[in-house]
Parts: structure tokens; C-alpha cells; sequence
């Protein structure tokens, strides 16, 4: 890749923050990126800053995970058998519109104000974006290749581990792309309600205990970056040999 | 014909049910093949010909009568029998070297390795191991379909259409190919073609089967030894028998043969199979 790819972008980014620092320089209140980059160093130096990633991050990853560990295989399920399909499609496509955030008073009902809860919110958050990629994957692998397999004797568990799962993962690879951007939403929003650490917190907690602007506005852009991190790993995954052909490109 | 036929297909009909009521695809199909023959099934669209070869691959059962595979009725599809198919199925999540060893699984490693090698070189397509499907030609891909059903050492190759994708010329070179192949590796085949000439150039004896539903209208044995040249007496006139029983009317200068073989026939198969 080329340096000069990244200008545009950059370019833009540039003239966002030029003009945010005009339209800050007039308020008393409103920060101006300098003092942003200041908070962020401050937040850095008392080794705050890594504490605060460090919790949402891992509330994302157990979440995450376990979203995972149990959609990719229900969502296979529900795409190889239309049986599986009609019993649990509904209630999936019930729960699906419900916004995690809608989920926040019964996760502290439920699971207290510990990690519990947003790892909960996270599950849920990734669960149905990766159960519906997962069985519309599934569900539309092209019927050569099974015939091909079954050719060839392959069969039963086989089947779906060598040309089953490899023929869908470009669709879930997707459908994980999307659940994880919207985890990192989710998370954010769990963490300013009755918890007391994560990027979430540092957020409402700099407003609340003497209105630092500048760090609610260093816990936005460190929000950012890190969510922009991720996509940047999902799109590697993408990338790979084996999931490209169903991309063109 | 020999009692111990590798294929003996007795009496088979299928109807497919659909929801605007019945489709006759066969109807009373009888006819053996020989160990290590290589038998051309010609047809116009529609007549059976797939609905024949996935029943013999264990894909689908016939309705009356039996498709036997050394003397056993099919009832799975297995690596006895590989069926290639004009859509293809080379995986395309894998590169070529993986595809190769898909079909023959449980090897032990070393032995798997040499046995690609072998492979690959057999349909030319050294340096291309660790390529993807997606960075191959249309032709390479149906080498690499072929090889992989050749590397699963199935008694019986069931070729559907398999170079009916190809343009013309690519068409030629992988006929000649599995010519060569199969000089080398001698397997009992039957080919599913609307290239009149692909069937003369490669088979022992061509089956004409007749509009649906499909019965067998035809017998032509092509007595040729290879090299065969389609431009030679016999071939001509085995060609004119051909396509008379298909129901092609010959122009006046059908001696005037066309440079490529493949390209003029094209055009004379554009008449009858127009239904497609
Ligand atoms: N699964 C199916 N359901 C319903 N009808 C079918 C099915 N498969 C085939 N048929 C019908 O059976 C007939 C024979 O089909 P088949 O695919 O065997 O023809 P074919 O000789 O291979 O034709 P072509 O040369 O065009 O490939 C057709 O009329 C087709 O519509
Ligand atoms: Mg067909």
C-alpha cells in the first residue's frame, strides 16, 4: 500500500480538526484538541487510561466470545435444517430488533453492576447480527460443492467442517464484523450506568465529578481509535485467501 | 453384450413430480458398458442425459428398473464413482493442492504429496499448487476438477458437459488432454456431450437418445483406433449418422471442413439443441 492512499483521509481528518479548534477557541467550557491531547497524556501518565481500555476491552472479548461459541453453531443449525429454522427463526427475529441498551435495567436486575452485566449486553449485542449471517451463510452454500464432497464420501460432521463452514465463513466473517462494531457501541453505553470502570465510565464519570470536558472528549476519541482498531483486524480476516473469492476481489 | 458389464442400466425410467404435475425425464433405458469402455451419451436438452448419470453417481434413484455399477444397484454416492459436472466444483476456499487431496482423505501424508505431484503434472499444472480457483483460467479449473476425480481412483468417470463452458479451442486441447490421460490411466467413462465431434474424437461407442422422455434411438460403435482424425472417411461418415439421427439436416457443403474442429459443429449443434 501506498502512503499517498492515506491522504485523502487524512486530509479530511485534518480539516475536522481545524475546525473544531475554531469553534472551540470561542467556548469556555467546549475543549480545543490541544487540550484533549493534554488530557489524554494525563490520563496516560496516571496509568488510568490503560485501566479503563483494559476493562471495556475484556467485557468486549468475554462477550464476544461467547456470543460466538454459541451462534456460529445455532446459526449453522438453523441454515443446514429447515426444521431448526422455523423453530428458533422467530424468536431470533423477535429479540433482534430489542436495542441491547433496552437490555441495561434487567442486566443489572439480573447480573448486578459487576462485569456480569455488560459482558451480558455484548453477548446479546453480537449474538443476532452473527446467528442470521451464520445461517443465511449456511444456507445458501452452493449445492456442488456438497454433492462434490458427498462424491467423494465426505459426510456427516466431516462434511460440514471441511465445505460446510469454510463455504459460509465469508458470510459470518461478515456477520462478525458487524456484531463487533456494535459491541463496541454497546459497551460504551453499559459502562456509564452503575459501573465503575471502563471507557464508558471515565466518560460520565469526568462529566459528573467536575465537568472535564477535556476528558470526556479524550474518552470519545479513545473510542474511536480503538474501534477503528478493530474493524482494521475484522477486515484482515476478510483479506485471507481462503474467505476472499466470495468478496471479488 | 457381456453379462459381466462394470455398468448395466435395465429398464430405467424417471418422472420428476413438480407442482404443475409430472415430467417424464427416462423412459425404458437399456445398456451396458464394458470394463474400461468409454461410452458418449448425445441427446437433445432435456432428455435424461444428468437425470441418467446422477442416478448411476447414487445422486437419485430411477422410478422402475435398475442402474447397476458391478451388478450392485448405486445407493450413495461414493469415490466408486465421480461425477464432474459442467458447473464445476472445485472448491474455491482452497487452493489447488488441497482440492487435489480432498477426494482422497486418510492418506498418509507422504504418500498424498507424491500422488498430487503425479497429478498436477499429468494435466500440466506445475506452479500452480498453492494458486487459488479464483487466479485460474476456465480450463485450468476443469483440469483441476478432472485431476481431483482422477486422484480419488474411482472405477467410473461420469463426465457431464464437463468442457461446455470452454470456448472452442480450449475445448479441443482438453479433449486431447483426457485423450492422453486416459492412455496413461484407463477408466471406464461416460460422457455426457451436445459436441457430436468431442463424442466421436473420445468414445468407443456414442448412445443417441431420443427426445423426452429419454429412450435409447441409437447405437453408433466408433471402430476408429486413436490418433483419430475427425477429417477421416469413416469419421465423416459416423458424424453424418450421428446427426441424422438427432435430426440435423445437413447443408450442401458439408465436405468443406472447418480449420478447428469443434467450431463448425458448433453451429450445426445450434439447430437441434436450440430448445435448450
Ligand atoms: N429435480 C428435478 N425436478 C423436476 N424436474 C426435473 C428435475 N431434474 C430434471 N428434471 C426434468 O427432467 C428432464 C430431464 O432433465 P435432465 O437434466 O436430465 O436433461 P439433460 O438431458 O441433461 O438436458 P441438458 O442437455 O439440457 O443438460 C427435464 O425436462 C427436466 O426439466
Ligand atoms: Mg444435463
Amino acid at each position: 500500500m501506498k502512503p499517498l492512499r492515506y491522504l485523502p483521509a487524512l486530509g479530511i481528518i485534518a480539516v475536522i480538526i481545524a475546525l473544531w479548534w475554531v469553534t472551540a477557541l470561542g467556548s469556555l467550557i467546549f475543549p480545543t484538541p490541544l487540550a484533549v491531547v493534554k488530557a489524554i497524556a494525563e490520563l496516560a501518565r496516571e496509568g488510568t487510561l490503560l485501566q479503563h481500555v483494559y476493562a471495556s476491552l475484556y467485557r468486549v472479548t468475554i462477550g464476544y466470545l461467547g456470543a460466538l461459541a454459541l451462534a456460529i453453531p445455532l446459526g449453522s443449525l438453523m441454515g443446514w435444517f429447515p426444521r431448526w429454522f422455523g423453530a428458533v427463526n422467530p424468536v431470533v427475529q423477535i429479540l433482534r430488533p430489542i436495542s441491547p441498551i433496552a437490555w441495561i435495567p434487567l442486566a443489572i436486575l439480573w447480573f448486578g453492576v459487576g462485569d456480569a452485566s455488560p459482558t451480558f449486553l455484548i453477548f446479546l449485542a453480537t449474538f443476532f447480527p452473527v446467528v442470521v449471517a451464520t445461517a443465511s451463510g449456511v444456507h445458501l452454500v452452493e449445492q456442488q460443492y456438497v454433492r462434490a464432497a458427498r462424491n467423494f464420501g465426505v459426510n456427516g460432521f466431516k462434511l460440514y467442517q471441511r465445505v460446510i463452514f469454510p463455504a459460509a465463513l465469508p458470510n459470518i466473517i461478515t456477520g462478525m464484523r458487524v456484531g463487533l462494531g456494535v459491541a463496541w457501541l454497546v459497551v460504551v453505553a453499559a459502562e456509564m450506568v452503575a459501573i465503575n470502570s471502563g471507557l464508558g465510565y471515565l466518560i460520565i464519570d469526568a462529566r459528573n465529578a467536575g465537568s472535564r470536558y477535556d476528558l470526556v472528549v479524550a474518552g470519545m476519541v479513545i473510542i474511536g481509535i480503538i474501534g477503528f482498531g478493530l474493524d482494521a483486524v475484522m477486515r484482515r480476516l476478510e483479506s485471507l485467501e481462503e474467505v476472499r473469492w466470495r468478496y471479488g476481489t | 453384450m457381456a453379462p459381466d458389464a462394470k455398468i448395466t442400466v435395465r429398464n430405467v425410467s424417471k418422472t420428476f413430480r413438480t407442482g404443475r404435475g409430472g415430467v417424464q425425464a427416462l423412459e425404458g433405458i437399456d445398456f451396458q458398458v464394458g470394463e474400461g469402455e468409454f461410452v458418449a451419451l448425445v441427446g437433445p436438452s432435456g432428455c435424461g442425459k444428468s437425470t441418467l448419470l446422477n442416478m448411476l453417481a447414487g445422486f437419485d434413484r430411477p422410478d422402475t428398473g435398475e442402474a447397476l455399477v458391478d451388478g450392485r444397484p448405486v445407493l450413495a454416492p461414493s469415490r466408486k464413482g465421480v461425477l464432474i459436472t459442467q458447473r464445476g466444483s472445485v472448491f474455491p476456499w482452497m487452493n489447488v493442492q488441497r482440492n487435489l487431496g480432498f477426494g482422497v482423505n486418510g492418506m498418509p501424508e507422504a504418500e498424498q504429496e507424491s500422488l498430487t505431484r503425479h497429478y498436477i503434472e499429468l494435466v500440466g499444472l506445475q506452479g500452480f499448487e498453492q494458486a487459488f480457483p479464483h487466479e485460474l483460467s476456465g480450463g485450468m479449473l476443469q483440469r483441476v476438477e478432472v485431476a481431483r476425480a482422477l486422484m480419488a481412483k474411482p472405477d467410473v468417470l461420469y463426465m457431464d458437459e464437463p468442457f461446455a463452458a470452454l470456448d472452442a479451442l480450449t475445448r479441443l486441447r482438453m479433449r486431447e488432454e483426457l485423450i492422453r490421460i486416459l492412455e496413461r490411466e484407463r477408466h471406464t467413462c461416460i460422457l455426457v456431450t451436445h459436441d457430436v465431434e468431442e463424442a466421436l474424437h473420445l468414445a468407443d461407442r456414442i448412445l443417441v437418445i431420443s427426445t423426452r422422455p429419454g429412450r435409447i434411438q441409437r447405437t453408433v460403435e466408433v471402430d476408429v483406433p486413436h490418433p483419430r482424425r475427425l477429417s477421416s472417411i469413416r469419421l465423416v461418415a459416423l458424424r453424418e449418422m450421428v446427426l441424422s439421427e438427432l435430426g440435423v439436416t445437413q447443408g450442401e457443403d458439408r465436405t468443406a471442413r472447418p480449420a478447428v474442429a469443434g467450431t463448425g459443429v458448433q453451429k450445426l449443434t445450434a439447430g437441434w439443441a436450440s430448445d435448450n
